[in-house]
């Protein structure tokens, strides 16, 4: 069945198409349908190619490829419709149509009675299949029409409900900075066919190995530009700025896109690519330095958020700095390990999030919340479940795979040390920031009723992904033979264990101390000088925006406005208006008299003469 | 003879129109459809099935020629008429007269008045630009660059909006000075050809042997540049162009973005290169600086304008830089960029207008501040719009994307800076498109405007155009394959 292989994109093609050419005639269940079952019928395929996949791999064969058609051929350049699957892209493809469907059956839910149904699933399935056609890739170019296409998906999801002014702004805001990235990840792409003759990935890896020299030049350019188009996709330093805002969108959106896949799109070109960056050491420690900055930061910024939203958004950013940090000490299976646990617990705990906002009626600041645990007890356990997760509190998913990250950072040799202490950090701040949110919006003085908003399709995916956040710690995922060289076991003494065991409880323990025991007053905190100060610097990402908006933003503007006229039009015109007086003057010269033009002839005959004489 | 008679059945059909002025709006526009469709029967045959209309690929050493008409003109100055289509000028006549098509829908319900001479003029100009895509004698080409420019001129000083005498003006005196620049040069040319072999002769593939170099070699050469950079056209003499587009009906606009355009670009590969090779050697560095100075800075133009037709006319002026940027770093991914670039812009930029123009046609404005939140009002028009916005955008899958990611990579070959530059023009032209969605079909109806969504055959024309960028997005090779042997008979390298 692995030959089937091409229906797994297609699928969601056709149901995209459908969706669309139905021009918003298509009554919700029927679009429902067809939205969410497309995705489920691709995971269907993708688990019919997997099992085939498991047992070529246990005959030896550990990647199958399958060409559909020629793209693009000029000379020496080649790049085709090609497929490609290994254990890498296998787990992508499992968790981007397995959590993918789940997040599509929710969404029948979430979306009931928007007069725009049909165009959400559209552009969703739309999303699913380039999300595909992205991990599947054979070729980096390929490659980059997935990546663009997720981006352009993004877009359309961010901004999905279009008349507010805001969303569009966000969702603007969203592909314009991501794009910075992907301009980037383009000369990546253009330096490495220039330098090694082909896009083909596996190809790629082979010749860089051969031709190129560790540390060489043309090694760290090419990791830095295709580093570049990572940090833009998956929301790391510096380009992390438009996450937050992708918040705008419907909460499926934001489980779907902005948790569970796109955003890890970055962390998985450069375990794709990681042969590359084994070449430019350099290059990959500045991936975990990335990832280890974007984490605490992420952390502060989610530490004073109010909107509910917010805080997982920036839980994710930094979730993903986990991720960053595990590429950057060579743990390329702990970061794609990492990337699945999280897609579990972070899917939960958006969508979730939906369920409550939903039973608030639209509410999404957690201090207008609070004391929610009665009133939405299906809520309450299926966020707690999540948010142990995300702490990394043993034996969730989440645990495992953060703590084969920290372990491998801990026995890297190369400053994998200074990386392990920016995690453990982190890993203090989750605890505090994830048990803030959940303390402030369950426990404490109730301010608002909340109804649960109950059925199979809301509560099913949430159990499913509830018990995978639980137990997909053990899930084996097969890429060994992708990244060979690094599956050894990680040993660690008992006393950095203890370190990596009890660090979150610490931020738990506090986080119980500062919002239930009221040890600490926050508000008196964040209201005095400096106090203020700090907050506000955490609240806007440490003044990122602040300052893209005034290097960037205003100048481009305020030039564009200013010269929208076009100042070389001036020129043209100017010549055009000297023309228009030239001929004013000379017409002055024909007044109709005769002593005008006989002096005026007098005094031309003298000065031919007198050019004449002198000359 | 089948390119003369393409010409022909254009020219029988615009004089037919105009004659039939009289006898209402109906009869010369379909005088006009049925001229264009036959036109586009032959074209399909050329493309398709060239067997069964008695055509053989004739292979020389002057490229592999599908049709190659020679007549005597006036021998007494070597002037002939030669006509020749190969695969790339094929493309560029399919593109034509598809485009042709498009603007008579786009035609079909917005022009009510003497509409017989201006179809007349429609059909005119497409004939004089297959002229310009197949004549292979200088002075013939020459002729047919003057023919394509003043029934131009005409559509838009008699059916334009409200600045049209001045919009109309300006198109004629910046094409003709720089027409004139390029007869000077073709003169010299066929002078100095002259001197050194004492043959008077303005056919193409003779004037080829000249091994001009040096100061005069450049000075001719710049004669063509600048004609076709005018065309094209390339900062800093671009500004005919914001102001012909706004102002032209908006078939003159579909025709003007997507075929007149494309003429600058060809006469570049066909002509100025070939031509002059040493020359266009020393010039390429500074072509190509202008190529990405067209993309950087019309874009950052286009993106602070209100009027929505101003705005698409400078992006065109953006993508076109692609163009002269692929043309001039001449290598093979480079210049398959380049003609990818102008058949897919020929599209998305004919369907831009097009919209622009409809939807002028409906709420009489093209202010964007005036309009929003289209979307609720005419769902297909908006979807069309995003669509094709999407495509100028470059986004891969469709054609305007394997255009410019192949200029890029060819370019980068030659030279990294200036494509660094240029890939900024990825950046910036999502900042310039994504705001035409945001004002005009997503937000609030401030205006409450309303008005009906896309005609049947606005509808048709869309759809086409559609199918057509998917087409070049993802099977692209198809047109790459035809273009290759004109490539490579230009002296292009396929490693």
């Amino acid at each position: 069945m692995i030959d089937l292989l091409w229906l797994v994109p297609t699928i969601p093609v056709i149901g995209f198409l459908i969706l669309t050419f139905s021009c918003g005639k298509l009554p919700e269940i029927p679009a429902g349908i067809i939205g969410a079952g497309s995705i489920g019928l691709s995971f269907l395929f993708a688990i019919l190619a997997g099992v085939d996949f498991m047992s070529m791999s246990e005959a030896g064969i550990h990647s199958y490829s399958q060409t559909l058609w020629t793209w693009i051929s000029v000379g020496s350049f080649e790049a085709g419709f090609t497929l490609y699957l290994d254990g890498v892209s296998l787990v992508m493809m499992f968790i981007i149509t397995g959590i993918g469907f789940l997040i599509h059956v929710y969404a029948t839910g979430y979306m009931h009675d928007d007069p725009s149904f049909a165009r959400f699933f559209a552009y969703m399935n739309l999303f699913v299949a380039a999300m595909l056609i992205l991990v599947l890739a054979d070729n980096l170019l390929l490659l980059f029409m997935g990546w663009e296409g997720v981006g352009l998906c993004s877009y359309l999801l961010i901004g999905f409900w279009f008349k507010d002014p805001y969303n569009g702004y966000c969702a603007r805001k969203a592909f314009v900075v991501t794009r910075v990235g992907d301009a980037s990840m383009a000369l990546g792409l253009f330096l490495l066919f220039a330098s090694l003759g082909t896009l083909n990935i596996q190809e790629l890896m082979v010749l860089a190995e051969e031709e190129w020299v560790v540390g060489s030049g043309i090694a760290i350019a090419v990791t830095l530009l295709l580093l570049g188009g990572a940090v833009g996709k998956s929301a790391q330093l510096p380009l992390q700025t438009w996450l937050p805002d992708a918040m705008a969108g419907p909460t499926p959106i934001s489980a779907l896109i902005h948790a569970a896949t796109m955003v890890t799109a970055g962390v998985y070109l450069i375990a794709r690519t990681h042969v590359l960056y084994e070449l430019a050491p350099s290059v990959q420690y500045l991936v975990g330095v990335i990832g280890m900055i974007t984490l605490i930061m992420a952390g502060f910024t989610a530490l004073v958020q109010n909107d509910i939203k917010k805080v997982l958004a920036f839980s994710t950013v930094s979730q993903i700095g986990y991720m960053f940090l595990a590429l950057g000490v060579g743990a390329y299976s702990s970061a794609i390990f990492h990337l699945m646990t999280h897609a579990f617990f972070k899917a939960l705990l958006f969508l979730t999030a939906g369920s409550i906002i939903l039973a608030m009626h639209h509410e999404q600041d957690i201090f207008k919340m609070g004391g929610l645990r009665k009133d939405l007890p299906w809520s309450h356990a299926l966020f707690l479940i999540g948010t142990i997760a995300l702490v990394a509190i043993f034996p969730t998913a989440g645990y495992w795979s953060k703590e084969e990250i920290l372990a491998s950072a801990l026995t890297n040799e190369h400053g994998g040390y200074l990386l392990w202490l920016g995690g453990v950090a982190g890993a203090f701040m989750t605890g505090l920031y994830s048990f803030r949110l959940y303390f402030l919006v369950f426990f404490g003085k109730k301010t608002h009723d909340g109804h649960e908003v109950m059925g199979l399709h809301l509560q099913g995916p949430l159990v499913a992904l509830a018990i995978l956040s639980l137990i997909g710690g053990f899930i084996h995922i097969p890429v060994e033979e992708v990244f060979h060289a690094h599956a050894e076991e990680h040993h660690v003494s008992l006393f950095y264990q203890a370190i990596m065991i009890g660090l979150p409880l610490l931020g738990v323990l506090c986080a119980y101390l500062i919002f239930i025991k009221q040890k600490l007053d926050v508000e008196k905190l964040a209201g005095s000088g400096f106090g203020a100060k700090m907050h506000r610097f955490f609240f806007t990402q440490w003044g990122m925006d602040w300052l893209y908006d005034r290097v960037f933003v205003f100048p481009y503007v305020g030039l564009a406005k200013l010269n929208k006229k076009d100042f070389i039009d001036s020129i043209y015109n100017g010549t055009a208006s000297f023309t228009r007086y030239l001929h004013s003057v000379v017409i002055e010269t024909q007044t109709g008299q005769i002593r005008w033009y006989t002096m005026t002839m007098a005094l031309g005959v003298l000065l031919v003469i007198s050019i004449g004489v002198f000359a | 003879m089948i390119l003369v008679w393409l010409m022909l059945i254009l020219f029988a059909g615009g004089i037919g129109a105009w004659l039939s002025e009289s006898r209402g709006v109906g009869v010369p526009r379909v005088i006009a459809l049925v001229a264009v469709l036959l036109d586009l029967a032959l074209v399909i045959f050329m493309l398709l099935a060239p067997e069964s209309i008695g055509l053989t690929p004739v292979a020389s050493e002057q490229g592999e020629w599908l049709v190659l008409f020679q007549a005597d003109w006036i021998p007494r100055f070597g002037i002939s008429f030669i006509f020749g289509a190969d695969g790339f000028s094929l493309l560029l006549i399919a593109l034509t007269v598809f485009l042709g098509l498009i603007s008579l829908g786009s035609a079909w319900h917005e022009i009510k008045e003497r509409s017989g001479f201006f179809y007349f003029n429609l059909l005119w100009t497409l004939a004089g630009v297959i002229g310009v895509f197949t004549a292979l004698d200088l002075f013939l080409f020459f002729f047919f660059w003057e023919v394509m420019l003043i029934p131009m001129y005409f559509i838009i000083a008699i059916w334009g909006h409200e600045n049209k005498e001045y919009a109309a003006m300006k198109f004629f005196i910046f094409t003709q000075v720089s027409g004139l620049l390029m007869l000077l040069s073709i003169l010299m040319l066929v002078f100095l050809n002259y001197e050194a072999t004492e043959v008077i002769t303005f056919s193409y593939f003779d004037l080829l042997d000249n091994n001009l170099s040096g100061v005069l070699g450049m000075l001719l050469m710049l004669g063509f540049f600048i004609a076709f950079a005018t065309k094209l056209p390339v900062v800093p003499i671009h500004n005919w162009l914001p102001d012909a587009h706004s102002q032209a009906p908006t078939a003159g606009s579909v025709i003007l973005a997507g075929i007149l355009l494309k003429t600058g670009a060809y006469g570049l590969i066909r002509f100025t290169v070939p031509l002059f090779p040493e020359p266009s050697m020393a010039f390429a560095p500074i072509a190509m600086t202008l190529g990405v100075v067209s993309i950087l800075y019309t874009a950052k133009v286009a993106f602070a304008q209100n009027d929505l037709k101003r705005l698409i006319a400078y992006t065109s002026v953006s993508h076109m830089g692609f163009v002269v940027l692929g043309v001039y770093a001449w290598n093979a991914q480079a210049l398959q960029g380049a003609v990818m670039t102008m058949l897919a812009h020929g599209f998305s930029a004919a369907a831009l207008f097009m919209l622009a123009g409809g939807l002028q046609h409906r709420i009489h404005t093209r202010d964007m501040d005036k309009m929003g939140g289209f979307w609720g009002v005419a769902p297909k028009m908006s979807f069309m719009a995003l669509f094709f916005t999407v495509a100028a955008v470059g986004m891969p899958g469709l054609g305007n994307f394997v255009g410019e990611f192949l200029v890029l990579l060819g370019s980068f070959q030659v030279s990294i800076t200036t494509t660094a530059f240029a890939a900024l023009g990825l950046v910036v032209a999502a900042v310039y498109s994504l705001i035409v969605i945001q004002k005009v079909f997503h937000g609030e109806n401030k205006n409450n405007y309303q008005f009906d969504d896309l005609t049947f055959i606005e509808m048709a024309c869309f759809a086409l155009m559609m199918v057509g960028l998917l087409w070049m997005g993802l099977y692209p090779q198809s047109m790459l394959d035809m273009a290759e042997p004109t490539l490579r008979s230009l002296g292009v390298a396929f490693p």
